[in-house]
């Protein structure tokens, strides 16, 4: 190829603003969040940013964030799965069935309720890893099996009320130590606590990469992103401990989140994934073993969307047989927004909770403006249609 | 020049103030074979895209006379209409569409958007017959090989009333006897008036048919040798075009080694492997083969001896079914059945094509270098970014490898740099045995020369190579020891010292008989 000549971009700007030119991806994501939860802010005259439509915002979105998390690794590995909503419709019914109709405890029944997720996961991922059949194929029919089981599980009705405990994992917040009434202190400190964490171990990772004379992000960079940040999230959690403190829901995603982050984008096998979706062949030359990788983000997306269909029934109190219709899509589209590329190879987990996060605040937002359900559609797909645009368009450049 | 067919003056271009091309001239005369050469990023493919109006006039400066007028095309579709057909390196050519479809693809035989079918295929037959192909004009592209298909995209540009033919780099894939007759239809259609460029990095095929030769060096041109007098002063000699491209001396191709070599390290014995699909065709028959400490030992052939595939099969069976036969390392025998388990033995494949099975076009040079040992960047799990860095850094530098640094994606390095990154990725695996399977395809003649002292180098490390090659000159002058393979099996082999490329041919050509 005669046209590769090395592009080192020449000595244009400061270093602060070459960095932020290769990272505006990044960057850019986050900014655009914030300018759309500040749109909706004022819109809605300070409706958006209220403590209990927060908490709302939180506990409508959390199912779809914790399955973006597994959708970005199937994505990442060059596939995709269609059936995650149905999936999450088919466990919730399932838990239904055991906690309802036969009394399981809640314990045992949502450890079942797990395992089958994964045993679905397990499923579809050998027809794609070992059979090679399209992910598409085998997750389109997966969509419509585990509809339909769904369907036949609860007799076309709705199942419920969950046992109260069930509920909490929706619905509970975690309690407060110092039983205060008006400010939950101990969501307020966990909050602090968690971003103190951050900007620590930011910091040190900052440090190895200095350390081993890598290029680092400028301190002014490093330092207001993270001031930004944390800022942020305190005040976020300041605003939920008004309320009644921190979610449980919210404790269970962000965990995940974090250690989902830690697995994509620091161990072995988050690097892995990215080989694989990037070039299969290559990394199968590499010694990595690319079908039991495929297999096992299938069975991860499995145990995820299980876990997402016990939330959703526990936040509806309720099993209906039309629980998870069209999730996927939401999933898929969060995705995409976090900049993933349907081709694999390319996409991050933080990109995926804020492509989740940008679909939610704008559902949340649009829906107190009262602009109808069908208008919605039509803006959430131009949103994304836009996003990836702008996407393909910084890669042209 | 009256004579001239086309002549491009002055031309320059420059991307984002990048200077690709400064200056240029090329002058072809009518019927003649003008070959263009220079290393990699010189500048000659984006000199045929000014020619053939990839690049649209006011792109580029300069003029552009052909046919005796300036022309400013603005797109392809306007130099094809003249008569400039390019065929480029990678053929476009639709794999599952027979070949008259792919010969009258956008340009079909058709009434009212209705195709005569009729017409078409005895159109082809007359085609293919002008460019010696006896295929049916039914034959689906991907049922013939690379030297067919090369010759079908030949007969597409005769369909299109070509007056100058622009070849760019057309024998690089395919073997020496197809290659000989891609140059004989060169040869052929220039004595029917059709002028032709030729872009190539093979210096003894353009002494063989170049009537001109233009050598671009970093986005000028750097002289133009006139070939016509062959006959009286004997063809261009490679030293003289090999001066100018790389513009300085190169007093020996490959690099001087004296072998220290060792026991015998590894052994292969009675080496079978059958076809993925036929699975009754035998593809590598009974190979035995040994490699010594230190030892580099070349395997020459035609493409489809089985080289690669002979190789694939021993790396993690990644070729091939009903693989029988035994591996040895250090004389105990191994376990070689996965990709994990041939890296854990020392063994390591650096593959043929490095764009499809080398490496993750997309992603860094780091993660690149570390792929195939991840392990030694990580702890339980967990990769340190920093060692990883360094690792990445330090394997830059000992191969020279040329970029802004190692965070940059791969995809923006010249073939060389992209080779150094795969060998640095299986350097970092710190083999025992390296398998290289045409390392130096693609590469420009400086850069060749870097890749062959590495090789050297890693050879007096104590490394045993084992070096697959279609170029005779490279593993006459690199190998200790070459084998002859030949419809998989070996039916040669040759000392260094007693080895040319004449004996080598005549094995070949002796076992196909």
């Amino acid at each position: 190829m005669e046209q590769t000549i090395d592009n080192t971009s020449g000595a244009a700007g400061t270093r602060t603003g070459h960095f932020l030119k290769q990272n505006l991806r990044e960057y850019g994501m986050l900014l655009s969040l914030v300018a759309i939860m500040v749109f909706f802010q004022v819109m809605t005259d300070g409706t958006l940013l209220q403590p209990l439509n927060l908490t709302n915002l939180v506990l409508q979105n959390s199912y779809i964030i914790i399955m973006a998390l597994g959708m970005l690794l199937v994505i990442v590995a060059g596939h995709i799965d269609l059936s995650v909503g149905s999936v999450c419709g088919f466990v919730g019914a399932l838990a239904a069935v055991l906690m309802v109709n036969y009394e399981w405890h809640f314990v045992p029944a949502t450890i079942v309720c797990l395992v089958v997720g994964a045993l679905i996961g397990a499923a579809q991922g050998w027809f794609v890893a070992y059979f090679h059949i399209p992910s598409f194929i085998v997750t389109l029919a997966g969509m419509l099996v585990f509809k339909g089981l769904a369907l036949a599980l609860l007799n076309g009705q709705s199942v419920g009320p969950f046992p109260e405990t069930f509920q909490k994992l929706s619905s509970g917040f975690i309690p407060d130590v110092f039983g205060g009434t008006d400010l939950r202190l101990t969501s307020l400190l966990l909050g602090v606590l968690v971003v103190l964490t951050m900007v620590v171990m930011a910091w040190r990772v900052r440090g190895n990469q200095q350390l081993h004379g890598m290029e680092t992000e400028p301190m002014v960079l490093f330092a207001s992103r993270n001031a930004v940040f944390g800022m942020i999230l305190v005040a976020l959690s300041w605003l939920l401990a008004t309320y009644k403190g921190l979610p449980n829901v919210l404790i269970i995603m962000f965990v995940l989140m974090v250690a989902y982050d830690f697995v994509t984008s620091r161990t072995t096998i988050g690097r892995r994934i990215y080989a694989l979706g990037g070039n299969e062949k290559a990394a199968r030359l590499s010694g990595i073993r690319t079908e039991r990788l495929a297999f096992y983000t299938f069975v991860n997306m499995g145990v995820l969307a299980a876990l997402a269909g016990l939330v959703f029934a526990a936040r509806l109190n309720t099993a209906t047989p039309k629980a998870g219709l069209g999730f996927e899509l939401d999933v898929i589209a969060a995705c995409f927004i976090g900049g993933a590329s349907a081709s694999g190879g390319v996409g991050k987990v933080m990109g995926a909770v804020i492509g989740a996060f940008v679909m939610g605040v704008m559902n949340n937002g649009m829906s107190i403006l009262g602009i109808g359900i069908d208008y919605q559609q039509v803006i959430k797909g131009l949103v994304l249609l836009a996003a990836v645009c702008v996407d393909v368009y910084n890669k042209k450049k | 020049m009256d004579d001239a067919i086309l002549d491009m003056r002055g031309i320059t271009k420059r991307f984002h103030g990048v200077t690709a091309l400064e200056n240029v001239n090329l002058s072809v005369r009518a019927g003649e074979i003008h070959a263009v050469v220079g290393e990699n990023g010189a500048g000659k493919s984006t000199l045929m895209k000014v020619l053939s109006g990839v690049y649209p006039h006011p792109e580029y400066g300069g003029e552009i006379r052909y046919l005796g007028q300036e022309r400013r095309f603005s797109g392809i579709h306007d130099s094809e209409q003249l008569g400039i057909i390019i065929i480029h390196q990678e053929l476009a050519l639709v794999p599952l569409l027979s070949i008259a479809e792919n010969i009258f693809l956008g340009n079909e035989q058709a009434k009212h958007g209705v195709i005569d079918w009729t017409l078409a295929h005895r159109k082809t037959r007359e085609l293919l017959a002008k460019v010696g192909l006896k295929e049916s004009p039914a034959t689906l592209i991907t049922d013939i090989g690379v030297g067919k298909q090369q010759l079908v995209e030949i007969a597409k540009a005769l369909s299109k009333e070509v007056k100058l033919l622009i070849l760019d780099e057309p024998t690089a894939s395919l073997n020496e006897s197809d290659s000989d007759a891609l140059l004989e239809l060169l040869l052929e259609l220039k004595s029917h008036g059709i002028a032709c460029i030729l872009i190539s990095h093979k210096l003894n095929e353009i002494a063989k048919v170049a009537d001109a030769i233009t050598v671009l060096r970093d986005g000028s041109t750097i002289t133009t040798i006139d070939c016509r007098d062959r006959d009286v002063n004997g063809p261009a000699s490679e030293d003289l075009i090999i001066r100018a491209m790389v513009g300085r001396e190169m007093a020996d191709r490959y690099p001087k080694r004296t072998p220290k070599i060792g026991e015998t390290v590894f052994e292969l014995r009675d080496w079978r492997v059958f076809h993925p699909i036929h699975t009754e065709r035998e593809v590598v028959k009974g190979v035995n083969l040994t490699v010594r400490k230190g030892e580099i030992v070349g395997i020459a052939g035609l493409m489809g001896a089985g080289r690669t595939e002979l190789a694939m099969s021993v790396f993690g069976r990644t070729y091939g079914r009903r693989i029988s036969g035994t591996v040895r390392m250090h004389g105990r025998d191994i376990d070689t059945s996965t990709v994990g388990k041939a890296v854990a033995h020392g063994i390591a494949y650096v593959t043929e094509d490095r764009k499809s099975l080398g490496l993750v076009l997309d992603d860094s040079i780091a993660h690149n270098t570390t792929l195939a040992h991840l392990d030694g960047v990580s702890r339980h799990g967990v990769i340190d970014e920093g060692r990883e860095f360094a690792v990445a850094n330090d394997y830059r530098q000992r191969l020279a490898t040329r970029c802004a640094g190692v965070h940059q994606p791969v995809v923006n390095l010249s073939g060389g740099n992209q080779q150094k990154v795969v060998l640095a990725k299986w350097l970092f695996a710190d083999p025992t045995l390296l398998i290289l399977d045409e390392p130096t395809r693609g590469i420009d003649v400086g850069a060749k020369f870097e890749i062959y002292t590495l090789i050297a180098r890693l050879a007096e490390e104590g490394r045993s190579i084992l070096m697959i090659s279609s170029e005779m000159p490279e593993l006459l002058g690199m190998c200790d020891r070459i084998h002859v393979m030949n419809e998989g099996e070996f039916v040669a082999e040759f000392d260094a010292g007693e080895a040319s490329q004449e004996k080598i041919m005549r094995a070949i050509v002796k076992a196909g008989t």
